[in-house]
C-alpha cells in the first residue's frame, strides 16, 4: 500500500513537472509563430492594392518610400530611380474628383473601370485602392507584391505600425529606447544597491539590518503601477522642473523609476551573497592587519562576485522587462533617442499600449509579437550570462 | 624582558563568565601551549591578544594585556597595527579565493607595501621559511585551493609570517590535519621558535609536549596551572592538572 502511494505521489510529480515545461515550451513556439508570421505578410495593407501606371519604370517601393510619397515627401519619379514626372496621389476617395456619381453608377459598379481608366489615363499617378475594386481586366502596374523583409524590420529606424498604405514596422527606435531607459537605470541602481548591500551585510549591528532589510524586502512587493504613479506624479515634474525640459517624460524619469524599482533585488542578492563569504575568510584577512574596508574589497567582494553579477544581471533583467511604470512616465515617443532627456518608447511598453488596437493576425499584430519574442531573447541571454558566471570556478 | 603580560583577565560573552581572573606571563622566543578541554576558554585567551574577540557581538574584557609592555586594550590602540604585530594561525586552513602568491603577498600589499621586487622576495622567502617552497615554486599563479589541507595550513602560515610579526599565534593549527601533515608543522614550530614569540592551543597533549616550553592548563575558564612543560607532564602540583593529562577526563 505504502509502496502504491509513493508511486502515485512520483507520477503526480514528474507529471506536473512535464505539464509545465511543456505550457512554457508552448508559449515559446505561439510566441515565434506568431513573430515569424510577419515577413510572409504584404507590405502594403492586406486587402488592398498599390498600382501605377503600365508605362512607369519603377517597379517596387519600400514601405518607407511609400509612406514619403503619401505623405507628399517625395513629389517626383525622378527621385524613386523613375522618369522626371510628377506624382499624382490617388485614394479611393479622390475619385469625385475625377468623375461625376453618375459616372461611377448607382452602386459604384463602374468603380474598377474607372480606376483603370484612371490609371491608364495618368502617367504620374500611384492608386491605393481596395481589392475589391480591383478590375478583371486590370492594366495597371501592381507594386504592393512584397512581404515584409527581416532586414526591413530588424534594420528599421522607424515605427509607424498605423501608417497607409504601407505601415513601417522599425526596431531600432524601440530596441534603443528599452537598452538607453535600462542602462540608465543600472548605472543609477548600481552603485547604491551595492553599497546598501554592503552596508547591510558588513556594517549594520544587527537591529539595523533587522529593520532594514524587510523595509527593503517590502519595496519589491508594491505593484509596478504605483511606481509609474509615483513617477508620473513627483519624478516627472521634478525632473522638467529642476532640469527646465518641455517635456518631463523622459528616458531618465524612466531611469530612475526603474532604478528604484531594480534596487531591492540588487540589495537582496548581492547581500545574501556576501554573507555567505565564510567568518574564516574574514578573520584571515584581520588578522594579517587589513582594516575592515581593505577586507570588504580584497576579500569579500571577490569572495562573493558571482553573486553580485547574478544580483545585477537580474536586476537588468527586470528592467528590461518592466511595462507599467515605464509605459507612464518616458512619454513613449517612437523615435531613436538622441539624449538621454527626451521620450524614448520601449520594447514592452509598446506591445502594451498597441496589442489591444492591432487587430488579430494582421501585420502589426505579428510585428508585437516578434518585439516579444525580441525581448524574450535579450532576457533569455542574460539568463544564459548569470548561468555561465555562477557555475565560474572561483580561483 | 616579559613579551604578553596579561593582568587579572575576564571575559564574558553576553552574560556568560568565559575566563576567570587569569594573568599569565609569556616571554619571548619561547612556545607556549595552552592545554584543556574543550569550552575551557583556551581559544577565547589566545584570541584576546590580537583583539580577535572584538568581532563577536556581545562580548565584554576586564583586566589588562600589555604586548611588548604597552597596553593593547586602550581606545588609542590600533588594531591593524597591532594584528600585523601579532599573527594568526587558524583551525581550518582559511587560505583567500586568490592565487598561491597573492595569499602570501595579501599582508604586505593591505599594509601598503607597494614594491613589487620586494613583495616577490618575501614571498619565496616565507615559503622557503614553512618548506612549501619546493612544492609549489611552478604553480605560484594557481588557486590556493588547490593544494592539499597540510600544504594550505603551511601557506596559511607563510601568510602570517610575510608580515613578520613577532608574535604567532596559533588555534588548533593540526586539528584538521593529517599525521604527517602535522608532523611538518611541528617541526616549523621548533624552527620558528628562535625567531617569534609562539603562543598554541592544541588537544593533542602529545604535542603539546613536543612543541612548547611552558603549557598552560585550562579548565572552566581558569587557568588551572601555567609552569614548564616538562613539570606540567612530569610532575604537575594541581590533581586536575594530573587527571587532564593522564587521559582520566577531557
Amino acid at each position: 500500500m505504502r509502496k502504491f502511494i509513493e508511486k502515485l505521489v512520483e507520477g503526480g510529480l514528474l507529471i506536473s513537472g512535464s505539464v509545465s515545461s511543456f505550457t512554457i515550451l508552448l508559449i515559446i513556439v505561439f510566441l515565434f509563430k506568431e513573430a515569424t508570421g510577419l515577413f510572409n505578410s504584404p507590405e502594403v495593407e492586406e486587402g488592398y492594392v498599390l498600382a501605377v501606371n503600365p508605362e512607369n519604370p519603377v517597379e517596387h517601393l519600400s514601405p518607407e518610400q511609400i509612406m514619403d510619397v503619401f505623405d507628399a515627401n517625395i513629389t517626383n519619379w525622378a527621385d524613386l530611380n523613375g522618369k522626371n514626372q510628377d506624382i499624382l496621389v490617388f485614394r479611393l476617395s479622390d475619385l469625385t474628383n475625377y468623375y461625376t456619381e453618375e459616372e461611377l453608377g448607382d452602386e459604384f459598379q463602374y468603380v474598377p473601370e474607372k480606376i483603370n481608366e484612371l490609371i491608364h489615363k495618368e502617367p504620374g499617378i500611384i492608386a491605393f485602392f481596395p481589392e475589391q475594386y480591383q478590375a478583371e481586366n486590370f492594366q495597371g502596374k501592381i507594386i504592393s507584391g512584397a512581404t515584409i523583409k527581416p532586414s526591413e524590420f530588424f534594420g528599421g529606424t522607424k515605427w509607424y505600425p498605423t501608417s497607409t498604405p504601407a505601415p513601417i514596422f522599425g526596431l531600432i527606435p524601440l530596441l534603443l529606447g528599452t537598452l538607453l531607459v535600462s542602462i540608465g537605470a543600472i548605472v543609477l541602481s548600481l552603485p547604491f544597491g551595492i553599497a546598501v548591500a554592503i552596508y547591510l551585510a558588513e556594517i549594520a549591528n544587527t537591529r539595523t539590518r533587522n529593520f532594514l532589510k524587510p523595509v527593503i524586502e517590502l519595496l519589491a512587493g508594491i505593484p509596478s503601477v504605483v511606481y509609474g504613479f509615483f513617477g508620473l506624479v513627483v519624478i516627472v515634474p521634478l525632473i522638467q522642473k529642476t532640469l527646465n525640459l518641455p517635456v518631463g517624460e523622459t528616458a531618465f524619469a524612466g531611469s530612475v523609476v526603474l532604478a528604484i524599482m531594480a534596487l531591492p533585488t540588487i540589495i537582496t542578492v548581492a547581500e545574501d551573497a556576501m554573507r555567505t563569504t565564510p567568518r574564516a575568510m574574514k578573520e584571515a584577512s584581520l588578522a594579517l592587519g587589513a582594516t575592515q574596508w581593505q577586507t570588504i574589497y580584497k576579500v569579500i567582494i571577490p569572495y562573493s562576485i558571482s553573486g553580485i553579477t547574478s544580483a545585477v544581471v537580474l536586476g537588468i533583467g527586470r528592467a528590461i522587462g518592466e511595462t507599467m511604470a515605464v509605459l507612464m512616465v518616458t512619454g513613449n515617443a517612437a523615435v531613436i533617442p538622441t539624449s538621454f532627456f527626451e521620450p524614448v518608447r520601449t520594447i514592452p511598453a509598446t506591445i502594451a499600449a498597441e496589442l489591444g488596437e492591432a487587430p488579430a493576425g494582421g501585420a502589426h499584430y505579428q510585428a508585437l509579437f516578434l518585439l516579444g519574442a525580441v525581448l524574450f531573447l535579450i532576457t533569455l541571454s542574460l539568463s544564459i550570462a548569470v548561468e555561465y558566471i555562477s557555475s565560474k570556478r572561483k580561483i | 624582558m616579559i613579551k604578553i603580560d596579561a593582568k587579572n583577565v575576564d571575559f564574558y560573552y553576553g552574560d556568560f563568565h568565559a575566563l576567570k581572573n587569569i594573568s599569565m606571563e609569556i616571554e619571548p622566543n619561547t612556545s607556549t601551549a595552552f592545554i584543556g578541554p574543550s569550552g575551557c576558554g583556551k581559544s577565547t585567551f589566545l584570541r584576546l591578544f590580537n583583539r580577535m574577540n572584538d568581532l563577536i557581538p556581545g562580548t565584554r574584557m576586564q583586566g589588562q594585556i600589555l604586548i611588548d609592555g604597552r597596553d593593547i586594550y586602550t581606545k588609542s590602540e590600533k588594531v591593524d597595527r597591532l594584528r600585523k604585530n601579532v599573527g594568526m594561525v587558524f583551525q581550518k586552513p582559511n587560505p583567500f579565493p586568490k592565487t598561491i602568491y597573492e595569499n602570501v603577498a595579501y599582508g604586505l600589499r593591505v599594509n601598503g607595501i607597494k614594491d613589487e621586487n620586494y613583495i616577490e622576495e618575501t614571498v619565496v622567502k616565507t615559503l622557503k621559511q614553512v618548506v612549501l617552497w619546493e612544492e609549489v615554486k611552478d604553480k605560484l599563479k594557481e588557486s590556493a585551493f588547490a593544494l592539499s589541507g597540510g600544504q594550505q595550513q603551511r601557506l596559511c602560515i607563510a601568510r602570517a609570517l610575510a608580515i613578520s610579526p613577532s608574535i604567532l599565534l596559533m588555534d588548533e593549527p593540526t586539528s584538521a590535519l593529517d599525521p604527517i601533515s602535522t608532523s611538518k608543522i611541528e617541526d616549523l614550530i621548533h624552527e620558528l621558535k628562535n625567531d617569534y614569540t609562539i603562543v598554541i592551543v592544541t588537544h593533542n597533549m602529545q604535542q603539546a609536549a613536543r612543541v612548547s616550553d611552558k603549557t598552560g592548563y585550562f579548565y572552566l575558564g581558569e587557568l588551572i596551572e601555567y609552569d614548564n612543560t616538562r613539570k606540567i607532564f612530569t610532575n604537575p602540583e594541581k590533581e586536575s592538572t594530573q587527571n587532564y593529562i593522564t587521559g582520566r577526563f577531557g
